[in-house]
């Protein structure tokens, strides 16, 4: 029982958290470019602005307009509750598959571009037909990092895997390598940032996942804009844990799980850091340079596995 | 490198004088001698031409290379005249017809200058001239504003206008279609999603890949010619300083330009090495802001950030010195307003030694960003002979290797004794465009540098006569946008009878439509920045 409270516990601390790891890259990237920035817990007040606003929907809205934000937000809660945070001793561990997290993501982002596409206007399309376009190729290359990691620890399970990895020594494996680049070029692409997508354009004709929440206002804006901030927070978890499995802990003893805090906030720190310099040193690329980018992705994820394959398999 | 033979028409089309007798050759009538209230001063060479010849002569000059600029009309019951202003190698040539109230009609120049297109259309809109032979029948500026056939710049037009509680809905414009299968429509604004002017842009498309653009403007017309009617020469510098406010010094220095031609006032040498100080600062400022504005629409924010920065300090010190951050109301009819001390001048250098070494930094580091560069280049190609057909101005022109600069090829004081460098080159990409105007920011540097070392001593301002006949004039200012034209008729009793601005962007606009030919939709923003027209500036 206690351990299902702290699969509760973390999932919601997951959830209240998610804006300040937005509000972290944010503030960084302005700081990057010599400017003061707005806080770090910036998104907070954003998010309670916007609840306090009216929604205005379009008279041509269908009930996938109206339920998209909570489907998109409620998925995507599902998707951060497999993920583990500090340890991975807990009871739901079990769900925790790399192949549901992959779903849940992509059941999420289905009622976005219909949510997108449901108004009618130019813009929504257009942001709903290049969220699918790049997520088509993003997707596999994603799966593909996901089996290497799998297959060298011989199971489809994000707890197993980290707890696996976390235990062994620090071994250079060429396969977690090669997977480990191509689950940031996809993290990149999958939360909206810099190359791929802008989250702070007001160019309606060059957004991807703005483009989609074009149409939406108050709370179902602040559920939109929610679920992205998490989505981020989940890829960076990912790939801090999956990369660095070290540090998390093992057990539930208390003081194993506030030292697991620590160490898990230190690298998502240090991940919001990288963020913000790639996207300060870097211009967003030209929409057809994306599947050559994530074709790259999907290069590194099968060079990874053929390595494992080839090099490490006894 | 490219020689300046390769570029552009100027080299190669005649001179006004030879412009005239060709016109003679093919049989166009042509009354050059005027005196009086006839005459128009300024920079330019009048001639008359009948009504029928219209069109002939530009058919004729079009076939010389020579460069289309504006056409305007005014009415002075109980006809209307019309004027067209055409740019030869050592200077314009303004033709001039008059026409009856109505039932008059002019051939088009448009088949044989395309950019004449909008500005024709804006003519028959305001004042009912009706142009024979034009492609595009359509309104162009007044959308529903007013009806059909009312025309707004007639004398008898009431100044208030005819406002209606509420303005038809704009939704009967007739775009032009593409049909076929995947072809889909995307309409823009007017309203945007960030804080710019508005205007509609209507895009044809086929997956991401444009087939075709059409902008429709005119949301911003303010009615200026008309308000301007009946006002002092002070007060038309004043609203000539807003027609559009990045370009307020190149506006109101081409309308007091036009007005002391006018009134044959000479302005003091000092009063004109302040006004070029004043527009090469506001080119500066304009060019850094929007070299920044074009890295931020590929997501370079650094860039934009930087370039931010260093035009809010530059602008502060135009608070500062002249007391207003964009430089309004600093020019006045006979001079300027605002005089530069020792102290001024000082503060002046140093903030061109700051900015230069700040540029010096960042400019090459833009030039060659590998990420930023890659997006730029080949982004919005304008080939040289697009440029040359629609007659583009400034550094989109230059960018396509149609190098025009009044300040050094029909130079006005104080550039008439200076020697200007103009930066061009010939890839006419939205790289081409961002480079040619960080390039003019060195140069402008250069220029501010010889302008402050060389600032006369002396008096600020002319004095204006206090009584004078009916007079007109024309004022030619090379802008940070490109070549801006004022026309001024003052009457009797000193007040303005007819005032037209011609802000570059009316010739700018469409070669936007002409770059974005196999561009793929998310980038035409950054197409659209690296033109930068001015919204105001067009739609008047």
């Amino acid at each position: 029982m206690s351990g299902l409270l702290w699969a509760i516990i973390k999932t919601l601390c997951v959830i209240l958290l998610a804006p300040l790891m937005a509000g972290w890259v944010k503030w960084l990237k302005c700081r990057l470019q010599n400017r003061r920035g707005a806080p770090p817990w910036q998104p907070y007040r954003d998010l309670l602005r916007l609840s306090r606003k009216n929604v205005v929907i379009a008279e041509s809205a269908s009930w996938i307009f109206r339920m998209a934000p909570y489907i998109v937000f409620s998925v995507t809660c599902l998707a951060v509750s497999t993920v583990p945070v500090v340890t991975v001793q807990l009871p739901v561990a079990a769900l925790a598959d790399v192949i549901a997290l992959v779903g849940f993501l992509a059941l999420g982002r289905f009622f976005l571009a219909l949510a997108g596409m449901d108004v009618g206007t130019a813009f929504g399309g257009m942001g709903s037909s290049r969220e699918v376009t790049i997520s088509s190729l993003a997707e596999p290359a994603l799966l593909m990092a996901f089996f290497t990691l799998a297959m060298n620890v011989s199971s489809t399970n994000l707890s197993t895997v980290i707890g696996e990895l976390g235990r062994r020594d620090l071994t250079l494996y060429p396969s977690l390598i090669f997977a480990a680049m191509g689950l940031v070029l996809v993290a990149i692409a999958e939360t909206g940032r810099i190359p791929i997508d802008n989250p702070s354009t007001h160019l309606e004709l060059t957004m991807i996942h703005e483009a989609m929440i074009l149409e939406y206002s108050g709370r179902h804006l602040l559920l939109m804009e929610w679920a992205s901030m998490l989505k981020l927070t989940l890829f960076s978890l990912l790939i801090v844990n999956l990369i660095v499995p070290w540090g998390v802990a093992l057990t539930l003893a208390p003081a194993d799980l506030a030292f697991a805090a620590l160490i898990v906030t230190g690298k998502l720190m240090l991940w919001g850091m990288m963020l913000a310099v790639s996207e300060t040193i870097q211009a967003k690329m030209r929409l057809f340079r994306a599947p050559q980018y994530l074709g790259l992705a999907f290069i590194l994820s099968m060079l990874g596995m053929m390595s494992h394959i080839v090099l490490e398999v006894r | 490198m490219i020689s300046q033979a390769d570029l552009g028409w100027q080299s190669l089309s005649p001179d006004t004088a030879t412009l005239v007798q060709l016109f003679g050759e093919a049989g166009i009538v042509v009354r050059e001698e005027f005196t009086g209230e006839s005459a128009i001063a300024g920079a330019v060479h009048l001639i008359d031409i009948e009504n029928g010849d219209w069109g002939r002569a530009a058919e004729v000059a079009a076939a010389k290379r020579v460069r289309w600029s504006a056409v305007w009309g005014e009415h002075v019951p109980p006809r209307i005249d019309v004027f067209a202003l055409l740019a030869c190698r050592n200077g314009h040539l303004l033709l001039r017809t008059h026409l009856r109230e109505t039932g008059g009609s002019l051939p088009s120049q448009t088949p044989f200058y395309p950019g004449a297109d909008r500005p024709e259309r804006t003519v028959a809109d305001m004042l009912g001239v009706v142009f024979t032979g034009h492609p595009d029948g359509r309104r162009w500026l007044r959308h529903q504003a007013w009806t059909e056939n009312q025309f707004p710049l007639r004398k008898e037009f009431p100044l208030a206008g005819t406002p209606t509680p509420a303005t038809p809905p704009d939704c009967l414009y007739p775009f032009r279609e593409v049909s076929g299968d995947g072809v889909y429509e995307i309409p823009v604004g007017p309203v945007h999603a960030g804080i710019i002017e508005p205007g509609h842009f209507r895009f044809q498309a086929m997956g991401e890949d444009i087939l075709s653009l059409e902008e429709h403007l005119g949301y911003v017309h303010k009615g200026i010619e008309k308000v301007a009617e009946g006002r002092d020469v002070w007060g038309l510098a004043r609203l000539a300083g807003r027609v559009s406010g990045d370009s307020t010094v190149t506006h109101c220095w081409a309308a007091c330009q036009a007005s002391e031609a006018a009134l044959g006032v000479g302005v003091p040498k000092r009063a004109a090495f302040i006004r070029a100080i004043l527009a090469e600062r506001e080119r500066i400022a304009n060019h850094l802001g929007d070299i920044g504005a074009c890295c931020n629409d590929v997501g370079f924010a650094f860039a934009h950030a930087q370039c931010a920065r260093l035009r809010e300090l530059w602008q502060r010190d135009n608070r500062l010195l002249f007391g207003h951050r964009l430089l309004m109301d600093v020019v006045i009819p006979g001079g300027v307003r605002r005089d530069l001390d020792r102290a001024g001048i000082d503060l002046l250098r140093e903030a061109n030694t700051r900015l230069s070494a700040e540029v010096g930094e960042i400019l090459p580091l833009l030039y060659e960003y590998p990420s930023l560069q890659d997006r730029l280049r080949t982004t919005g190609e304008l080939t040289p002979k697009q440029a040359r057909a629609l007659g583009a101005l400034g550094y989109v022109a230059r960018a396509s290797g149609e190098c025009w600069d009044l300040r050094r090829d029909a130079p006005y004081a104080p550039y008439d004794g200076m020697v200007v460098t103009v930066p061009h080159c010939l890839e006419g990409d939205a790289s081409g465009r961002v480079r040619v105007r960080g390039d003019e920011i060195l140069v402008s540097l250069d220029l501010l540098e010889e302008l402050l070392n060389k600032l006369p001593p002396g008096e600020i301002a002319a004095t204006l006569p206090t009584t004078h006949a009916e007079c007109r004039g024309i004022g030619l200012v090379e802008g940070w946008r490109g070549e801006t034209v004022a026309y001024v008729h003052l009457d009797g009793a000193g007040r303005v009878a007819r005032y037209f601005p011609r802000d570059p962007s009316w010739l700018n606009w469409p070669t936007l439509e002409a770059m974005i030919h196999g561009v793929i939709v998310p980038d035409f923003p950054l197409c659209n920045k690296s033109v930068n027209g001015s919204y105001s500036g067009h739609d008047l």
